[in-house]
């Protein structure tokens, strides 16, 4: 009974949280429009092979470097054109989308685990733990952030997936550094003192009682991780060192095309405009998300 | 703090490039192969053979008396190659960070100013586009447009194959001046322009926004009230009292642009085919020169961790509050 009623009345205030969090998130209209887009990206991602019209890896022999579909010499089954080989840019771009989307999720929980638990640790544990854990930290960001995957890129091998290990371990030290700072702050607050005293153990502490305290700057640096990730692996993949061809990867492609840009200006442009699209849409949906959820940005 | 995280970097720069795969003396020798005993000898004469952790010491001990290792491809010095190469790198950061300061802080003080209008709304927009410019892609559409179908600037490279003159500074945009050879400054700019946009282009929008919210908070202060109620005019509120305190944020955000520069440079220099140390460091990876790798990436860190330190430096001297603590 008693457990029932706990229950729905928290499942009321997370509603309520939920509903303060879009009334704010939709002020921002440009937020609104990111998510928008990028929902669309999820979906265009998600029922790729039934969308794409043609087989990403299909070389077309009758058909290199066809313009755009609208341009002179263009057909319409090809509706953005082929490459220098005879695929279909369309459909290897809505095959790329999954990469993309893909490189993005893998990296941003790889970072986001690895920087909360260390974070978690560093802020809780203090002394000599906190010292180590930061000074590694701020070796990693000593290096510039894109020499630094390429480094390990190149020690682990090139390829997609080294390719996001080596993005994740570099964007992880911003994790742990909120959450340092963020548990810092909550560590001597009454609550968690009260937690503490009630005979909760350090890691109740600090999983359960602390870090859904420090939620709301990670959310927003998860989001800026997410469109650096997309970013830097089609980064890698343009200097060679990502996903390998003929994987449709937005950034190698545009390495693929490097050679003919003076002759097909769309085996260049569709690509970019492609990353150019995610990464906006999500760095909209990240302002809209540190205005909603920056209290002191609140001004009711 | 900072010997520390040297030190860490010195161990990360090591031990990395050594894990990277494939043997470079044999990498070295081609496809001709190598003899054992010659194999031996340039195992001998890189160090190869002691114990990793002697190696390390080796070379630990070797940097601080300025040895950071040779090209096993062109049997130089890595650090003479790097200085050789720096000045290129320089001068493009340079003149890019110049072009973001000179747009960005302008633009983000306006929009601030001019709140909720017209341009307000471009200069965010514009901002955030470029924020999220996979720049790669935008140095390619810059090649397009400017030098394919405008035809205005050479595609590559830092000056045009009809002039030559021996480097005094390195910076091509003295040399070419001090040179008296007539449009040899006119082809640095042109082969410099594009690069550089391309290369400002982030840290514009990253000046730009931070700028503007700097400012937004500035100009609701107590002391702008003041300042208003005085019947000061608008530009010299704005000019005088505003942007002063604005821009203390605002440098500590420009020294952070060094690590985005470094890291646009190495995609900005392969691009251009402009002959710095971002290039180098690419060009040095792809041929597994561990040498280069190794002694670059230190240096590298060296340089941001330096540039931090500064900006730190610089923020306690024009911020008035941290410097009498």
């Amino acid at each position: 009974m008693t457990d029932n009623t706990i229950e729905t009345v928290s499942r009321q205030s997370t509603k309520a949280v939920l509903k303060e969090f879009w009334f704010y998130f939709s002020v921002n209209r440009g937020a609104v429009i990111g998510l928008f887009v990028f929902l669309t990206l999820v979906l265009i991602a998600f029922f790729a092979p039934y969308i794409a019209p043609h087989d990403a890896n299909m070389q077309y022999r009758e058909a290199f470097l066809l313009p755009p579909a609208w341009v002179d010499g263009g057909n319409s089954s090809f509706l953005l054109g082929t490459d220098a080989v005879g695929r279909d840019i369309l459909s290897r771009l809505i095959m790329g989308s999954r990469l993309s989307l893909f490189v993005g999720v893998i990296v941003v929980v790889i970072a986001l685990t690895g920087g909360i638990v260390l974070g978690l640790i560093a802020g809780y544990y203090g002394g000599k733990v906190d010292t180590t854990i930061m000074r590694i930290m701020d070796i990693i960001l000593a290096f510039p952030s894109l020499l630094l995957a390429l480094v390990l890129v190149a020690v682990l091998g090139p390829g997609l997936v080294n390719a996001m290990i080596s993005i994740a371990i570099v964007l992880q030290p911003h994790f742990v550094r909120l959450t340092r700072a963020a548990v810092m702050a909550e560590r001597e607050r009454e609550y968690v003192v009260a937690a503490r005293v009630a005979g909760a153990g350090p890691l109740r502490l600090m999983f359960l009682t602390i870090l859904p305290n420090c939620t709301a700057p990670l959310i927003v640096q998860a989001t800026l991780s997410f469109s650096n990730a997309i970013l830097d692996a089609a980064a890698l993949g343009f200097l060679g060192m990502g996903a390998q061809p003929p994987t449709p990867e937005w950034g190698t492609m545009l390495a693929e095309a490097r050679e003919f840009i003076l002759r097909a200006w769309w085996v260049v442009t569709f690509p970019g405009v492609s990353i150019l699209i995610t990464v906006l849409a999500i760095n909209l949906i990240g302002d809209g998300l540190r205005d909603a959820l920056d209290p002191k940005l609140k001004r009711s | 703090m900072l010997i520390p995280t040297f030190i860490g970097v010195t161990l990360v720069a090591f031990f990395f490039i050594r894990l990277l795969p494939g043997d470079p003396i044999l990498l070295l020798a081609g496809e001709r192969g190598i003899s054992a005993e010659r194999y031996a000898e340039l195992q001998h004469s890189f160090g190869f053979d002691k114990p990793v952790i002697i190696q390390y010491l080796n070379y630990l001990m070797g940097l601080f008396h300025g040895e950071f290792g040779m090209s096993m491809v062109t049997r130089r010095p890595v650090w003479d190659e790097f200085f050789s190469l720096f000045p290129a790198t320089l001068e493009l950061s340079f003149v890019a960070i110049i072009i973001a300061v000179l747009v960005g802080i302008p633009a983000g003080v306006i929009a601030a100013v001019k709140r909720g209008s017209f341009f307000d709304h471009s200069v965010m927009t514009g901002a955030l586009i470029g924020y999220s410019m996979p720049i790669f892609w935008w140095a390619l559409l810059a090649i397009i447009v400017f030098s394919g179908w405008l035809q205005w600037t050479p595609v590559s490279g830092r000056i045009s194959v009809m002039y030559f003159f021996e480097p005094v500074t390195g910076f091509m945009l003295i040399d070419s001046l001090l040179s008296d050879q007539s449009g040899a400054f006119g082809s640095t700019i042109s082969h410099l322009i594009l690069p550089s946009i391309v290369l400002a282009t982030i840290p514009m929008a990253v000046i730009a926004r931070q700028t503007r919210s700097a400012m937004l908070e500035v100009l609701g202060e107590d002391y702008v009230r003041t300042a208003q109620a005085k019947g000061l005019s608008k530009l010299r509120i704005v000019g005088m009292h505003a942007l002063r305190n604005a821009l203390i944020p605002v440098v500590t955000t420009i020294g952070l642009q060094v690590g985005v520069l470094m890291a646009g440079a190495i995609l900005t220099e392969t691009i251009f085919s402009w002959p710095g140390i971002g290039k180098w460091m690419v060009d040095s990876i792809s041929r597994r020169d561990y040498q280069v790798v190794q002694g670059g990436l230190l240096m590298i860190a060296m340089l941001v961790m330096v540039v931090n330190l500064v900006v730190d430096l610089l923020y306690g001297l024009i911020n008035p509050r941290i410097r009498h603590r």
